[in-house]
């Protein structure tokens, strides 16, 4: 009973909490509230005047646009062609750098012979090889496939043969004991212990093919949201800067959003 | 079919880790390796399985493995080394797959290895829901599945807490007494060895050597109680490891 805590008199104290906190937990709301103050804001100011029409355009505004394109059907006359791009791009590039990216994880040759070569090119701008691919594949859709292929490539290389090698070395040791061949081995054990980090290297491979879609277009594309955002660009519009510069980063969620739905479907084994 | 080891020494760089182990594993038995830690015994196991290769001397596998037998030398990993992608059902198939046993052929080897472990109600448990016990005896039941002539098991108990462990060191003595398997069994508990060993392999201290070879003839069912004999054989192995123990304990990490 309380008597027990007597003789100690007013010498008892709770032991105060100090632990907690450093384990992130998820807030869904939280990021969406976040975009609706940082746009409520800047509507604000922009109709109060504060923030004037040249720094950024008004929300509501770029809303209007982006109505504008929709109802003059516009919108999928440029989101058509950019979206084919970034498609026959990605995958054009993902896959190769996959096929690559295992290779180097498993022969110490062609790692001794691509790993080099990998890391060269990896911190080339691949802007700067447009022209290049212009000479090379012609000014239609083959050099843009090209720039976004090989944009994706090298990040889906050098996280795929990290990848490879984080995978549980006791576990292929396991599979040797047990008689199991080579090619079952690689099939079995490396690709699925592999696949998270090949998987979280897409994700930032897709970010960079849509960032490399914009350079794309830089030449030779009439229509793509490229294109659009390098006119409005160009023309200081900036509502039409804005309404484009929102449907990439929209496009950018919604890849992200298709990775995310991958991996809990393929890595529900995961903890 | 018996293992024989003739003169293994090996050495990583200037490391002398084992020198001149000679011993046999007779059939329907199992053997224990115990020793201080880093004295080679899981060393020796891998050259037993064929995982690595000593610098000298030879592994002999005597006489032919039994009928139906796919994988001779068969590992029981202390991590268990399932795949954490597959079921436990998955697991053992793996294993299976190889040897072109598939559909009817295999779901039968595997429901019967599967009922040996008493794990028939989580064929379709995926590893991250196993306790480790439940672990190591699906990997069990997947080296079982092989229908090996010899296990090598690679201190399977060491990852588990001491009920759990001692739950499953009766599960092993009951499989084996329904069908006698040989086995060499690395540990460093001590206990372990004496509970399971017809026969105790006391490695030295790096270098390993062996240093006596103590054999137990009482069977293994009748071990349990503990009885005078046994306490004294565990007190005996005791005093054969302790200084090696405490000089071991006190080595800088070469390796």
């Amino acid at each position: 009973m309380s008597d027990s805590t007597l003789p100690y008199g007013s010498a008892q104290l709770e032991v105060r909490f100090r632990g907690g906190g450093f384990s992130p937990i998820p807030h869904r709301w939280m990021g969406a509230l976040v975009f609706v103050v940082l746009i409520i804001f800047i509507e604000w100011g922009t109709r109060a005047g504060f923030i004037s029409a040249l720094t950024l355009p008004r929300p509501s505004d770029v809303l209007a646009t982006f109505g504008e394109l929709w109802d003059s059907g516009l919108l999928f006359r440029h989101l058509g062609p950019s979206l084919s791009r970034l498609v026959v791009g990605a995958a054009l590039g993902a896959s190769l750098g996959i096929g690559v990216g295992i290779l180097i994880g498993l022969f110490s040759y062609i790692r001794a012979g691509l790993g080099p070569l990998v890391a060269a090119i990896f911190p080339i701008p691949k802007i700067a090889l447009l022209p290049l691919f212009v000479i090379w594949f012609g000014i239609g859709e083959g050099s843009k496939y090209a720039l976004i292929a090989f944009g994706t490539f090298t990040p889906t290389v050098v996280a795929t043969y990290g990848a490879v090698d984080n995978v549980d070395r006791s576990l292929i040791r396991m599979g040797q004991s047990f008689g199991l061949s080579w090619l079952s081995i690689v099939r079995k054990i490396v690709l699925p212990g592999a696949m998270p980090g090949i998987l979280s290297g897409l994700r930032i491979s897709l970010a960079i093919a849509i960032i490399l879609l914009v350079a794309a277009e830089m030449l030779g594309a009439q229509y793509g949201i490229g294109a659009y955002i390098l006119e409005a660009g160009s023309l200081y519009d900036l509502e039409r800067l804005f309404a484009g510069v929102v449907i990439l980063s929209l496009l950018g969620v919604l890849t992200s959003g298709a990775i995310a739905m991958i991996e809990r479907r393929m890595l529900d084994w995961r903890v | 079919m018996d293992i024989r080891l003739e003169g293994i020494s090996h050495s990583y760089d200037d490391t002398e880790v084992l020198r001149g182990i000679d011993m046999d594993v007779p059939s329907g038995r199992i053997v224990c390796l115990v020793g201080p830690s880093g004295c080679g015994k899981s060393t020796l196991l891998r050259f037993i399985g064929g995982l690595e290769r000593p610098t000298q001397g030879r592994v002999l596998q005597l006489g032919t493995p039994p009928e139906g037998c796919l994988n001779p030398l068969t590992f029981v990993f202390q991590d268990f080394a399932l795949l954490p992608w597959r079921s436990v059902h998955g697991n053992i198939s793996l294993v299976l797959e190889d040897h072109r046993i598939r559909g009817a052929a295999a779901k039968r080897i595997i429901a019967d290895v599967l009922a040996r472990t008493k794990l028939s109600e989580f064929a379709w448990a995926l590893p991250r829901q196993l306790s480790g016990g439940m672990k190591q005896r699906v990997a069990i039941a997947r080296a079982l599945a092989v229908n090996p002539a010899v296990m090598l098991m690679d201190e399977p108990l060491s990852a588990l807490d001491s009920q759990t462990r001692a739950l499953l060191m009766d599960d092993l003595i009951t499989l084996w007494e329904r069908q006698p398997f040989t086995a060499v069994y690395v540990t460093h508990n001590l206990t372990e060895a004496v509970r399971l060993g017809h026969r105790i392999v006391v490695l030295s201290r790096r270098p390993g050597s062996i240093r006596e070879i103590v054999e137990i003839d009482e069977p293994l069912s009748e071990r349990g109680s503990a009885g005078a004999e046994l306490e004294r054989k565990l007190q005996h192995l005791w005093d054969l490891m302790r200084d090696d123990a405490r000089a071991a304990d006190k080595e800088l990490l070469g390796v």
